[in-house]
């Protein structure tokens, strides 16, 4: 009985520094952000007293209702910028997961002529730096026909999006056991049946991170989104907000108000679907 | 099971999709570009709608976010995709003749119309053979913005302004290090930033009196140090700066109520002639597009109009001069901004106006912030400063002789290689036996190569050419040549080649092992069975993810102000010194990497979350049987079937981290002294801000993927020697 006590309260110390841990790290990655709450929520922006910890002095909300367009009677269009937003980065994860989920299982798991190459070459692309090659993407989308639309904007980020996911899935396949598949198959799945039925699900978690992956680098993306889009009502949210910010000056305050209304899809998506995503899927299946 | 998760994102799609691209197809329709904002911005479209409403003329009006607004009427325009009329500063008039993104607007800007515009608008809008390239709208430039609350009256010089008052707010705030705000002292001395023939202006006694005198105002802790824009505006709206230099766009910007006056820059002691601001005059421009299309000058013409200036000039300081003499009532403060761009200096339109900025604005750093300065040491300064303007000219390379070279160089390599790979036996045998695999594949190797292959081999045959845009020189290897020779200056001297490569090794290795081990370290806390409120945990740790990073880096970069920032108040606090982040390599470098760490950990934790589930509990749980310490477990069995999973994100991560160019940008700017760019911000300023040199920022680009693609394959050779 005393021995069990004392089990308890040592568990009960390591689970107060497991949350002293997490807390210092939630105040680490909430600190700067509370800047950008302060910026959203003061009326008069940031002032220079209380530095070390930001506080509006005077609440608002103004700075909201101009990043939504509510002031100039345009939140209808800004809602159909925020989905255009959700269009594009759920059509982007679904489409890069769509296409580099059956390559990555080729190159985890079959032999074929240039599949170092294919490898290497998918590195490659990755290390060259993106300078000077936005005005040959958009001739290309051009000669497409894909400008101005958002399916252009959708192939342009899943492209983009490929070769991470391509490699991340190929790991994710590798580190699954082959019996599994080939216990389907010897029950008479062909091997693209047990790629879908088998595979796929026992990957869900590391398709689950690549499709987040996805859909976050189209999330934030403005550059491409501001060059190939050329009416207001096809902009996404980044485009969106990036008008705040002028050549010599900014309006931060909507700015820093778009920020959070921006950030909140997609920390609600995370929060929603990380329960099922993220726990421990595998624990049953990969028994093996 | 969690299928309705997939079919709300199917419905989400769907959803999207049938909203459609509806696209206006009228055929006489009219496009207006502009990058406005605000009360601009609706004056904008107020009228655009009259002129719909009158002659039955669609416009279609697009906002453009300014940080995009070249590149996109760059590529639009060579497209034939873009606008009609456009509205840009007058300054960009020598670059986009350059590259052929406007034509001739003498059917909107007749010489009848000569006086409606003030004469400084008119003469900036026309050339030295009186063709008019744009039709005159709106004036900018910066004035004295004056908090009436703390200061009575109008100062009749700078000089007794910074005396005026000293009680606990600045007399006088401005951003001191920037050459645009620090151009009136220059040309109060008598100097300008570029001379005639594209020579440097920024020398001579001009340079080193305005220099001086803008020291002797922050040296006496009457003008903040380093205050950039935000800061600026930020002093003015809490009372702790009676006076800033600042633009109609800074005005429009500040919280209504507070009680302020505009007025002209007042005169120096110290100098002859008044301090002249710099001046931009904003014209609508007429794409190639509206070539005999006469509705377009007509519109153009109504936009400029005089009866369209009293729409416009409730918010911006318009160019027509009937306007400022009518009886209407004009806000006090436009009408000020108005008087001070008469007395201002209309910016050059040159393209070579825009590298004078960057040594500009480091020698005034420089000067600024040394400890003890005396002529010996500022005219060194200065003399660097031009030394830097000349070595970031185009060089003339006569390298055509090589012309074709390259690319015959090419194709015989990749016939060699094709050639050598068929030759090999059972080489076509293989290819047949790869037909199922290539079924899984195909699709990816298209999209990637078309999406992303074509362009950059697009942007990598750029690197053999030089000068501007439309009319590029074929250089051959020229400049990859004076990259690598360091442009003839020693080989780890002020941005060469190596320097910053190596700065870059450090940049990514510090990163990444921060990026790992706080991921890794979160990931295992995370996963910890028994854990509780692990999902709010986890979704408060994502979110240095979520927010957009141009805002967060930002917020870093307050942070780490020497005055203001929460780092030194955090210091000063502990009874510690506070730092001068931004002047030296170690704590800008520092800086740098902190944001970036912050920006990335929440990434690396998610991908070693989705991999810890990977890892079969039971083998946990048997280690555990058999005695093992969690150290044991995660050494021994946790981490080995980690690594595999987590090698693309690190391979990945540590790619793009050498890649990782806004960071550095928008928190140190590379500053001290350009010590802390990487190379790709390097490769950045060279298409950006030097010559616009595209060609050269290519080579940059091709050089950097040769070092990657190199450590690749050593790394790779190392491990299969290891193994």
């Amino acid at each position: 009985m005393a021995n069990g006590g004392r089990l308890n309260a040592r568990q009960n110390v390591k689970a107060l520094v497991v949350h002293a841990l997490l807390i210092g790290a939630v105040i680490y990655a909430l600190y700067p952000v509370l800047w950008v709450l302060t910026v959203a929520f003061s009326r008069d922006g940031l002032g220079t007293d209380g530095f070390v910890l930001p506080w509006p002095r005077h609440w608002t909300f103004a700075n909201f209702a101009i990043a939504t367009g509510a002031s100039t009677g345009k939140s209808a269009l800004f809602f159909r910028q925020l989905v255009n937003s959700l269009t594009v980065s759920a059509s982007t994860a679904l489409l890069s997961i769509a296409i580099a989920a059956p390559a990555a299982y080729a190159l985890a798991r079959m032999q074929f002529v240039g599949k170092r190459t294919g490898l290497s070459g998918l590195m490659l692309t990755q290390m060259f730096p993106t300078v000077a090659s936005a005005v040959p993407l958009y001739f290309i989308l051009s000669q497409l026909h894909l400008l101005d639309r958002r399916a252009g904007l959708v192939v342009a980020y899943s492209a983009t999006a490929l070769p991470f996911a391509i490699f991340q899935l190929k790991a994710a396949f590798e580190a699954i056991p082959v019996e599994l598949e080939e216990a389907a198959m010897v029950d008479g799945a062909t091997r693209f049946e047990a790629f879908v039925r088998v595979v796929l699900p026992v990957a869900r978690p590391a398709l689950a991170v690549t499709a987040l992956f996805a859909f976050m680098s189209a999330w934030n993306e403005f550059v491409l989104a501001a060059t190939l889009m050329s009416r207001e009502e096809a902009f996404t949210l980044p485009v969106v907000l990036q008008r705040f910010v002028g050549e010599h000056s900014a309006a931060w305050g909507p700015f820093a108000a778009g920020s959070i209304v921006v950030s909140i899809p997609v920390m609600a998506i995370f929060y929603i679907a990380q329960k099922q995503l993220l726990s421990g899927l595998t624990a049953g299946s990969v028994k093996g | 099971m969690k299928a309705w998760l997939v079919s709300i994102l199917l419905v989400v799609v769907a959803f999207g999709f049938v909203l459609g691209d509806c696209r206006s197809t009228a055929a006489n329709r009219i496009v207006l570009w502009h990058a406005y904002r605000g009360a601009e911005e609706q004056a904008l479209l107020e009228l655009t709608a009259r002129y719909e409403a009158q002659t039955g003329t669609t416009v279609e009006v697009l906002a453009v976010p300014f940080l995009a607004y070249a590149s996109k009427l760059s590529s639009a325009i060579e497209r034939d995709q873009g606008p009609d009329v456009f509205i840009d500063a007058h300054e960009r008039l020598g670059s986009y003749r350059d590259d052929g993104l406007v034509v001739h607007a003498d059917a909107a800007f007749p010489k009848d119309d000569n006086e409606r515009y003030d004469a400084i608008a008119t003469k900036v809008a026309r050339d030295d053979e009186g063709v008019a390239w744009g039709v005159p709208f709106a004036l900018k430039g910066v004035a004295l913005i004056l908090n009436t609350s703390l200061v009575e009256g109008a100062p009749d010089s700078i000089e007794s302004l910074v005396k005026s008052r000293n009680d606990g707010a600045y007399p006088l705030a401005y951003e001191a290090e920037s050459a645009y705000v620090h151009a009136p002292w220059l040309h109060a001395f008598g100097g300008s930033m570029l001379g005639p023939n594209d020579a440097y202006g920024f020398t001579g006694e001009p340079a080193r009196k305005s220099v001086l005198f803008a020291r002797s105002l922050v040296s006496s802790g009457l003008v903040p140090a380093s205050a950039d824009g935000a800061l600026v505006k930020q002093l003015f709206e809490s009372g702790k700066a009676a006076a800033i230099i600042g633009g109609p766009g800074l005005v429009s910007e500040l919280p209504k109520g507070l009680p302020l006056r505009v007025m002209p820059l007042p005169r120096m002691h110290a100098a002859a002639s008044a301090p002249e601001p710099f001046l931009t005059v904003e014209l609508l421009f007429l794409a190639p597009r509206s070539v005999a299309r006469p509705e377009v000058s007509a519109f153009a013409r109504f936009l400029a109009s005089d009866e369209s200036a009293r729409t416009r000039v409730r918010a911006q300081v318009v160019a027509n001069a009937a306007t400022w003499k009518g009886a209407e009532a004009i806000a006090p403060h436009l009408r000020a901004f108005h008087d001070a761009a008469l007395a201002s200096r209309p910016m050059s339109t040159r393209t070579a106006m825009r590298a004078t900025w960057e040594p500009v604005e480091q020698a005034i750093r420089s000067a600024m912030r040394a400890p003890n300065i005396d002529t010996a040491s500022l005219d060194a300064i200065l003399v660097e400063s031009a030394r830097r303007f000349e070595s970031s000219k185009p060089k003339t390379t006569s390298a055509s002789k090589a012309r074709g070279f390259t690319a015959v160089a090419v194709t015989l390599f990749a016939a060699a290689l094709v050639a050598y790979r068929s030759s090999r036996p059972r080489f076509w045998s293989g290819l047949r036996a790869s037909a199922g695999a290539y079924a899984y594949v195909m699709h990816a190797a298209i999209a990637v190569f078309v999406l992303v292959v074509l362009p950059l081999i697009a942007g990598a045959v750029t690197s053999f050419f030089s000068g501007p845009r439309n009319h590029m020189t074929y250089a051959g290897i020229g400049n990859y040549v004076d990259i690598l020779t360091a442009r003839g200056g020693p080989l780890l001297g002020y941005g060469s080649f190596y320097r910053t490569l190596l700065v870059t090794i450090v940049w990514t290795i510090a990163n990444v092992t921060l990026h790992v081990t706080i991921g890794l370290a979160l990931a295992l806390l995370l996963s910890r069975p028994l854990l509780r409120l692990r999902g709010l945990y986890r979704t408060l740790l994502i979110v240095p993810w979520a927010v957009p990073s141009y805002v967060t880096a930002l917020a870093y970069k307050g942070m780490f102000h020497q005055q203001f920032g929460a780092v030194n108040a955090l210091l000063r606090k502990c009874g510690a010194e506070p730092v001068s982040w931004f002047s030296h390599f170690s704590t800008a470098f520092a800086a740098n990497v902190a944001t970036n760490v912050w920006l990335g950990f929440p990434f690396m934790m998610v991908v070693i979350l989705g991999a810890l589930t990977n890892v079969p509990k039971d083998v946990l749980e048997a280690a555990d049987v058999d005695g093992a310490t969690s150290w044991q477990r995660f050494r021994h069995v946790t981490l080995p079937l980690l690594l595999p999973q987590l090698a693309p994100a690190i391979v990945l991560g540590a790619v793009w981290t050498f890649n990782m160019f806004n960071v550095v940008f928008l928190v140190s700017g590379g500053e001290p002294d350009n010590q802390t760019d990487i190379l790709v911000s390097e490769a950045y300023r060279w298409a950006f801000t030097r010559h616009a040199q595209y060609g050269y920022a290519a080579a940059y680009a091709v050089l950097i993927f040769g070092i990657l693609w190199l450590t690749s394959r050593l790394s790779r050779r190392w491990q299969t020697e290891v193994a």
